[in-house]
C-alpha cells in the first residue's frame, strides 16, 4: 500500500460518521466563543490575548481526534494488516500525521481569521496568526501522534493523551502565540522561525517514535 | 552492567550498599545544613540567600533524576536489561517530588527577592513543564496494564521528554529572566563566594545520596512486589 493511498483513505474515513473532521472545527469555534464570555467584552484585552487563546483552542481541538488516529485501526485489525504491508510503519505514521493535519490543523488555520475578528484582532496581526497556525499545527499533529501511538491499547484512555501531549506542545504554543503578540505591537521576534524549526524537527522525528509505539502495542 | 541484571545479585549488593548510602546522605545533609545556618548573610539578600541551599540542590537532583530515568529507559528499550525498566519506573516519583520541592522553595525565595510568588520566565516555565512530563510519565505507567508494554511505552515517552532538559539548562541564557544566570559552570569559574559554595556542594552531595538511597529502596520494593505477584499467580 502506498503512502498516498493510506493518506487518502484516512482523509475519507475522517469525513464519515464518527470520523471527527468537522468536530475539531466546531470545538475550536466553541472554545473561542467561550473565552470572551468568561473574560468579558473588553475588546482591547481580547485582542491582546487572541493569539494565545486561539493557539490553545487549536491545540485542544487537534487533540480531540488524536486518540482515534491509530486506535480505530487497531481495534478492527486493519493496523495489523497495514503493519504487514510493504509500507514501513514510519511511513504509515507519517501518512496518518499528514491526514490528521489536513483534516484538523489546516481547517483550523483557515477558520482562525474569522475567530480573530471576534476577538477584535487588529489587521497587522492576521498574517502572523494564520502563518503561525499554518506552521505550528503540523507539530501538534506530529507530537499528538506520538502520544496516540503510546496510548494505543488503553481502553477509555480519556485524559491521559492530553496529559502526555500538552507539556510537549508548550514550545509550539509559546512561539505561536508569541508571534501574534509581537505582530500586535508591530515588532518582529524570531518566534515564527523558531516555530518552523520546532515543526520541522517534530514532523521529521515523530514517525520514528510513532512506529516504535505502534510496534510495541502490536507485538503484545 | 549485565552482572547486576540478576535481581538476586542486585538485591544482595544493594542491601549491603544501602546503609552506607543512607548514612552518607544523613551526614552530608547534616553538615550542609550546619554550614548553611552558620554562613554569613549575603550583602544583598540577607539571610534569605540561604534558601539557595535547599532550592538549588533540589533542582539539580530533579534534572539528574530525569536524566537517570531516561537513561534507564533507553537501556531497557535497547538492551532489554531486566532491571532497567524497574529503575526508570522507580525514579519517576522521586524526580517529581524533587521538582515540586524546587518549585515550592523557589517560589518561597521569589516572593521576598522578586516580589512575586511566580513569574512566567524561561527557567520557571520549563521547570514546570518538567513536573508535568514527570506526571504524564507516571500516569502512563499506571494506565497500561501489561507491564512489558508499559515499560516500552513509557521509555519512548521519557526519551521524547528528554528534549526538555537542555531547554531548562539554557533557558537562562536564551531568554531574559529574573532567575539567576549560570553562576557555577561558566568560563572563569564560579561567581559565588566560597562561603556559600561549600554548603551548597555539601547539600548537593547530600541530596544526591538521598536520591540514590530512596531510588534503591524503591527498586528493591518493586522487585519484591513483582516476586510477590508472580508467587500469587503461581498459587492461583
Amino acid at each position: 500500500m502506498r503512502m498516498t493511498a493510506l493518506l487518502l483513505r484516512d482523509i475519507r474515513l475522517s469525513f464519515r460518521a464518527g470520523g471527527g473532521a468537522m468536530l475539531a472545527l466546531a470545538f475550536f469555534a466553541s472554545v473561542a466563543a467561550l473565552v470572551p464570555l468568561g473574560i468579558g467584552p473588553d475588546l482591547r484585552l481580547l485582542a491582546r490575548i487572541a493569539g494565545g487563546v486561539l493557539w490553545i483552542a487549536a491545540a485542544l481541538a487537534a487533540l480531540l481526534s488524536l486518540d482515534r488516529l491509530f486506535q480505530s485501526d487497531f481495534e478492527d485489525g486493519s493496523l495489523d494488516l497495514i503493519a504487514l504491508s510493504p509500507l514501513s510503519l514510519e511511513a504509515t505514521a507519517f501518512a496518518k500525521i499528514a491526514a490528521h493535519w489536513l483534516t484538523t490543523g489546516l481547517p483550523l488555520t483557515a477558520l482562525s481569521p474569522l475567530l480573530g475578528l471576534l476577538f477584535g484582532l487588529p489587521p497587522q496581526a492576521y498574517p502572523a496568526l494564520v502563518l503561525s497556525l499554518l506552521i505550528g499545527t503540523p507539530a501538534i499533529s506530529a507530537i499528538g501522534a506520538v502520544g496516540a501511538s503510546l496510548t494505543l491499547s488503553i481502553r477509555r484512555g480519556g485524559l491521559i493523551l492530553p496529559l502526555i501531549v500538552l507539556p510537549l506542545l508548550s514550545p509550539a504554543v509559546i512561539f505561536g502565540a508569541g508571534a501574534v503578540l509581537a505582530a500586535l505591537d508591530g515588532l518582529s521576534n524570531g518566534a515564527l522561525g523558531l516555530l518552523a524549526a520546532f515543526s520541522l524537527v517534530t514532523v521529521v522525528l515523530s514517525p520514528f517514535a510513532c512506529a516504535g509505539g505502534v510496534r510495541l502495542n502490536l507485538a503484545g | 552492567m549485565l552482572r547486576y541484571a540478576n535481581p538476586k545479585r542486585f538485591m544482595d549488593l544493594s542491601g549491603k550498599a544501602l546503609p552506607w548510602l543512607g548514612a552518607g546522605a544523613a551526614i552530608l545533609l547534616g553538615i550542609g545544613l550546619y554550614m548553611g545556618f552558620t554562613a554569613p548573610p549575603d550583602y544583598q539578600q540577607g539571610d534569605t540567600v540561604k534558601i539557595m541551599f535547599v532550592h538549588v540542590p533540589a533542582a539539580w537532583v530533579a534534572m539528574m533524576a530525569y536524566g537517570l530515568m531516561a537513561l534507564s529507559a533507553a537501556i531497557g528499550l535497547i538492551y532489554r536489561h531486566p532491571l532497567a525498566d524497574v529503575a526508570a519506573k522507580a525514579a519517576a516519583p522521586l524526580g517529581a517530588m524533587f521538582t515540586a520541592l524546587a518549585l515550592i522553595t523557589g517560589s518561597l525565595w521569589g516572593k521576598p527577592m522578586w516580589g512575586a510568588w511566580w513569574v512566567w520566565d524561561g527557567r520557571l516555565t520549563s521547570f514546570l513543564i518538567l513536573l508535568l512530563i514527570y506526571l504524564g510519565y507516571i500516569a502512563l505507567w499506571n494506565a497500561i496494564e501489561d507491564e512489558t508494554r508499559a515499560a516500552k511505552a513509557t521509555a519512548i515517552l521519557a526519551l521524547v521528554g528528554a528534549v526538555n532538559l537542555p531547554i531548562i539548562e539554557f533557558s537562562v541564557r536564551w531568554w531574559t529572566t529574573l532567575h539567576q544566570g549560570e553562576s557555577i559552570l561558566r568560563p572563569g569559574g564560579p561567581s559565588i563566594s566560597a562561603v556559600f559554595l561549600w554548603p551548597l556542594f555539601a547539600m548537593a552531595l547530600g541530596y544526591t545520596l538521598l536520591f540514590f538511597t530512596l531510588w534503591i529502596v524503591r527498586i528493591r520494593t518493586e522487585i519484591l512486589e513483582r516476586r510477590a505477584r508472580s508467587l500469587m499467580l503461581g498459587l492461583s
